[in-house]
């Protein structure tokens, strides 16, 4: 019925129409390009980065080849190079770090995610983020000046005494050491725990809260058998954004972990990790082989940061979206 | 009226309630029947989930809330000072606007209840599944789901879910059941469905319903009270209540004039 007024009000439409829209394409199609280039950029500088050191470490790579995770020589004088010290040293004081920091740092998210009143809760929240921001040469300083004197004429002579039977604590008390590098590592990674932590707990939606709450559920067991059950995943990836924070920290372990390729059962040897490795030798690399085997344990320590943290970044998604199968 | 007073599950007195300065709910003073499905309708912010979350004392989450008078629930106060909330939670169970099953099996759904609430050696596995056939039962979601009990229960269809949230009130044997917009998620088939359900409870359980479907509150409830502005406006049997409002506010709301 209305065939006779349709088409005039079409054009009279038309034309604002398309000049609006017209404008906005072209902003839009420039910004796309443009922020397409950037994030294709970090894309590319990784991939070079990668190849770059992948070239480098060919070498090494076709001079050792597998044998170079296993072996524990590093010796620059005959040109004979192994990363098992440094991968051991990598990895325990990283692991070490993890299960003294984890039960502190999720304390803290429950605390603040859950418990603190909320007068607390910003102030406090500010100054665990403000933690996780200190450069890493302060807390390698406070380790030197502060905690390793402590640890030597304090701890671990206490340590000993109870555990000394122990493999764990045998040896003289040293201060630094393995006990030192994995104590500052803990608490450089606690804040990334605890503040990510919290976030994903703040992220569980209220109605699991109230839905416990509601059966007769105490705080602490809607904490523990609802709002843990669903933080879960997200939880799991903090801890693995915190190893991975662990396991590539340089400058504050180079600083207190004693830096000797040993492989010991106790706390109180010195060690030595990838980082520190390359920090400490990078400068004065005479020989090819030499610089090459340097590249490899990056490499190494690379592929394994890059891998967790695809790992961690994939199950906190998996939270924010919320319980899995909710979406219907 | 002592006779006449057991009947009641909820009697309120002069219930006000404060968010910090503003006022939600004004000397509220309704009676619940027992046994029955209630319904609570009104506008939107009228404070008819302030009132229902006061039934369980769950608005007492947020830190700035102040109740003051007398709620009876099966003549108890619930606001005496040797009131344990945990004890008042088993008796008066909630189902939320939006299904919300934890993220684990349904079987651990429906006895989160007896866990939390019994010593882990009094809960034989015999107790618990018959628990959880019983309230399933109840709930008409045994058929289906008999076979599923350890899928996780956030992965079932919403309607199972949100009856789901229903069975895991009743291992608690609960007098009163609370619900808030209990089908605002669902489509009208789970709807229907759900409302089914409610009327299978009713006999067994005192249900109170908020409602903003006014044909849903017709089709469910005995009783029906209209809320407006933190005021209780008018109570009244459901078929009275829309066919005769005695207050020109209800007849107002009945025919859409609020919206
Ligand atoms: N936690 C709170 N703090 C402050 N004010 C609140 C809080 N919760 C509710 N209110 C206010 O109290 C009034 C009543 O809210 P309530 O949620 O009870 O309304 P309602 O009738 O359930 O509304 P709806 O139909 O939209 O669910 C509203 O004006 C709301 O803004
Ligand atoms: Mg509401």
């Amino acid at each position: 019925m209305d065939e006779a007024g349709n088409p005039g009000r079409e054009t009279h439409q038309k034309e604002p129409l398309a000049a609006f829209s017209g404008g906005g394409n072209l902003g839009d199609q420039v910004f796309r390009v443009l922020t397409a280039f950037f994030a294709a950029l970090a894309v590319l500088v990784l991939a070079a980065m990668a190849l770059q050191m992948f070239r480098a470490a060919l070498p090494s790579l076709k001079q050792f080849g597998w044998k170079f995770l296993s072996s524990t020589d590093w010796d620059p004088v005959l040109d004979s190079y192994g990363a098992l010290p440094y991968i051991f040293g990598t990895v325990a004081s990283s692991i070490l770090a993890l299960l003294v920091a984890l039960p502190v740092a999720l304390g803290t998210a429950i605390y603040l995610a859950e418990l603190a009143p909320l007068w607390v809760r910003r102030p406090l929240g500010i100054l665990v983020e403000l933690l996780a921001a200190i450069p890493s040469v302060i807390y390698g300083l406070w380790g030197i000046f502060v905690m390793s004197p402590w640890l030597r004429d304090s701890v671990q002579p206490l340590l000993q005494k109870i555990f000394g039977w122990t493999p764990f604590f045998k040896g003289v008390p040293r201060g630094f050491g393995m006990m030192a590098g994995c104590l500052v590592l803990a608490i450089m990674i606690l804040p990334t725990i605890a503040s990510v932590s919290r976030d994903v707990l703040l992220a569980v939606p209220n109605s699991i809260r109230e839905g416990a709450l509601a059966l007769g559920a105490t705080r602490w067991e809607m904490v523990r058998k609802a709002v843990l059950p669903c933080a879960k995943n997200g939880i799991l990836g903090a801890v693995i954004l915190g190893l991975g924070r662990a396991l590539g920290e340089t400058m504050a372990v180079t600083m207190v972990i004693g830096n000797r390729p040993d492989i010991s059962w106790s706390l109180f040897s010195p060690g030595h990790s990838l980082a520190s490795v390359i920090a400490n030798e990078y400068a004065e690399a005479s020989g090819d082989l030499y610089l090459s085997a340097l590249t490899e344990l990056g490499l190494i320590l690379f592929g394994v940061t890059l891998l967790l943290n695809i790992l961690a970044r994939v199950l906190i998604w998996r939270v924010a979206r919320g319980p899995a199968g909710a979406r219907n | 009226m002592s006779t006449a007073a057991s009947n009641f599950s909820i009697q309120t007195r002069d219930v006000n309630l404060w968010y910090g300065d503003f006022q939600a709910l004004k000397n509220v003073s309704v009676n619940i029947n027992q046994g029955e499905v209630t319904a609570l309708i009104g506008p939107s912010g009228c404070g008819k989930t302030t009132l229902l979350r006061c039934f369980n004392r769950i608005n007492e989450r947020y830190g700035n809330v102040k109740t003051t008078g007398e709620i009876r629930i099966l003549g108890k106060n619930a606001y005496d000072p040797d009131v344990s909330l945990i004890e008042l939670r088993k008796a008066v169970g909630m189902v939320f606007q939006r299904p919300n099953p934890l993220p684990i099996s349904v079987y651990e759904n429906v006895v989160f209840g007896l866990r939390v609430h019994s010593a882990r050696s009094s809960l034989k596995k015999s107790l618990l599944d018959e628990a959880v056939e019983k309230s399933l039962q109840e709930v008409s979601l045994w058929d289906d789901l008999k076979d599923r009990l350890h899928v996780r229960a956030t992965t079932l269809q919403l309607e199972q879910q949100q009856k789901l949230c229903i069975a895991r009130l009743l291992p608690l044997k609960p007098e009163v059941i609370l619900m808030d917009e209990p089908c605002s998620a669902l489509d009208v088939e789970a709807t229907l469905a759900v409302e089914d359900l409610m009327l299978a409870l009713a006999g067994t359980y005192t249900i109170l319903i908020v409602t903003h479907n006014m044909a849903q509150a017709r089709r469910v409830s005995r009783e029906c009270a209209f809320m407006l502005l933190g005021e209780v406006v008018e109570v009244n049997r459901t078929q009275d209540l829309f066919l005769t409002p005695r207050d020109s506010r209800t007849a107002d709301y009945i025919e859409g004039r609020y919206g």
